[in-house]
């Protein structure tokens, strides 16, 4: 399983160009968060406000062990913009699949 | 029918012109005697302006104050404040109506209230007139009422911008209906009335600066202080949950306004055009002069400051709009702006009150700009259309307005304060610590704004 946590805007193009490698799926999740790249601040007449987390999109995909490489590799070139805030990727083995309709099991599930 | 008899009438003054003639004669006769005693007639066409006027003031309450204000607080307290400013308006209505309406316009000749001879209306039918600026002509009582009655609905709606997202509804109702009662019936006859006190010093007030907006505003600043900070009031994120709500809001109240301070004119003439491009050239002077302090001080120009802006000269130009020129009204505009700007921004943390929405910084000081700067903005060589004695000065007119203003600011406080004890003593002030970290909405009315 691969997770990537990219910028929000980014999410269209990294979709575009996993499908073009040959995932035929993904969950994705609106998330905060913070890493190296820091809030920033909102002000509202007087008051002073540090936002701490800042707006990301976390994809969560299960592919084949084959493919998982180039994954990682797709979601690195498209996601990349060089600044701080591009994101992070994780890659952790998955147990079991099933698909849910037909029951088909392990990399038939995917 | 009735077209027939007139065109035979008619033809029969064609046949007799002699006849004619004198009868004319007699009518203009008739006629001079009558404006001599002037008998002062409705006119529909002001009729039907002050109705639409009516239901604008009742458009800046609900919904434009109710979502201004909404849009500032946290989505767990959005419902609070709609509730909040939907109950007291409709509270303050029949409050009104039943006794308010005397104690502010009751006919007596106290300089301090109306008496009680209106309570519920008495002696009020739909031929009862009251008087406009003009001695030709009148409205209907009904209509002045109606009128005055969204006034009284909006006022202590204001104040609850003070301590919103912590005080218990009950209380809120409670100090709504004794605040009306013993501070604005009191000062809108002073100030409105023929036999009031501030009235009779000669202070300009076109449509409420010292009666709503100081009124309002000064006892936000007491009810802030004694109803006390937020929990995590300078510690936690109390940003606004929608600046989109707090920008439509605003420009309900700015749309409404037009019947708040136009309206006050009684009648669609000529003073009643001034009251409007006034009430449009402050703003808009106002609204600029928020974003280019907030480009010059912040380097960003923010929507909130815009629409703080906005209401800042909406509320500076209330009490000035039918005596200033558009010109003053800019001159008005900026320096509200200024003065509110910096009351909100460096003032009110350097004292530490929690006043959530500015009530106080924007209503109360740019009232007060307002009510003292019409003073100035009135004479006749600043494009005013003059003072209110005859042949009186910018330092007299100037005088009475700071009177007018100190003698509100002092009893809205008194009774701002006695209210808020009475409160605190019977159903209390503020919810529980828990409730108001879950939020009023689901706590006081058990209901969430947003299910998404």
């Amino acid at each position: 399983m691969i997770i990537a946590a990219i910028k929000p805007y980014k999410l269209d193009e990294v979709r575009e160009a996993l499908t073009a490698v040959g995932v035929r799926g993904m969950m994705v999740t609106e998330i905060k968060g913070f890493g190296t790249q820091s809030g920033h601040t909102e002000i509202y007449r007087g008051a002073e406000y540090a936002v701490n987390f800042v707006p990301k999109m976390r994809l969560e995909l299960v592919v084949a062990d084959s493919l998982a490489d180039q994954v990682v590799d797709t979601i690195t070139k498209t996601a990349r913009t060089g600044k701080i805030g591009d994101g992070k990727i994780f890659v952790l083995d998955v147990a079991s699949a099933l698909r849910v309709r037909t029951g088909e099991t392990g990399d038939d599930a995917l | 029918m009735k077209h027939l008899f007139t065109l035979a009438g008619a033809g029969l003054f064609a046949a007799l012109p002699a006849w004619a003639q004198e009868a004319a004669t007699d009518a203009a006769e008739a006629t001079a005697e009558v404006a001599a005693e002037v008998v002062p007639v409705m006119d529909k066409g002001d009729v039907a302006f002050m109705m639409i006027a009516t239901v604008l003031v009742l458009l800046m309450t609900i919904p434009g104050l109710a979502l201004f204000y909404g849009g500032l607080v946290r989505s767990k307290n959005m419902l609070s404040v709609l509730m909040q400013t939907t109950m007291i308006a409709c509270l303050g209505m029949i409050i009104w109506v039943t006794y308010g309406y005397s104690f502010a316009f009751g006919g007596s000749t106290s300089p301090y209230w109306g008496g009680l001879g209106k309570l519920f209306l008495a002696g009020v039918d739909g031929d009862s007139m009251s008087a406009t600026f003009s001695a030709e002509y009148v409205i209907p009582e009904y209509l002045f009422i109606a009128f005055q009655m969204t006034f009284a609905a909006i006022t202590p709606a204001l104040i609850l911008g003070a301590f919103v997202e912590r005080i218990k509804f009950s209380a809120a109702l409670l100090f709504s209906a004794i605040w009306l009662t013993f501070s604005y019936f009191p000062i809108a006859h002073m100030v409105w009335d023929a036999a009031g006190l501030i009235y009779n010093h000669g202070a300009i007030d076109f449509a409420g600066g010292t009666v709503v907006h100081i009124n309002a505003g000064v006892a936000a600043l007491v009810a802030a202080i004694v109803v006390g900070k937020r929990v995590g009031y300078g510690k936690e994120n109390m940003a606004p949950h929608s600046m989109v709500m707090t920008m439509i809001g605003a420009s309900l109240l700015w749309v409404g306004w037009f019947g708040f301070n136009v309206g006050s004119n009684l009648e669609a003439n000529g003073g009643a055009t001034l009251a409007m491009i006034n009430t449009l050239i402050a703003t808009a002077a106002a609204t600029l002069a928020w974003a280019v302090i907030e480009s010059v001080l912040r380097g960003k120009v923010s929507m909130l400051g815009a629409a703080s802006g906005m209401i800042t000269g909406l509320v500076a130009v209330t009490p000035a709009c039918g005596s200033i020129g558009p010109m003053g009204a800019i001159v008005l505009g900026v320096v509200a702006s200024s003065v509110s700007y910096f009351f909100v921004t460096t003032v009110k943390a350097k004292m530490g009150y929690d006043d959530s929405l500015d009530v106080f910084g924007i209503h109360g000081v740019a009232g007060i700009v307002g009510a003292i700067g019409v003073g100035v903005l009135a004479s006749p060589s600043l494009g005013g259309a003059g003072f209110m004695a005859e042949g009186g000065t910018m330092g007299a007119q100037v005088y009475v307005q700071v009177l007018g203003v100190a003698i509100t600011i002092v009893w809205s406080a008194v009774v701002a304060y006695a209210a808020l004890m009475i409160c605190k003593a019977t159903v209390g002030l503020r919810v529980p610590e828990e409730a108001e970290r879950e939020g009023l909405d689901l706590t006081s009315h058990g209901e969430r704004a947003y299910h998404m």
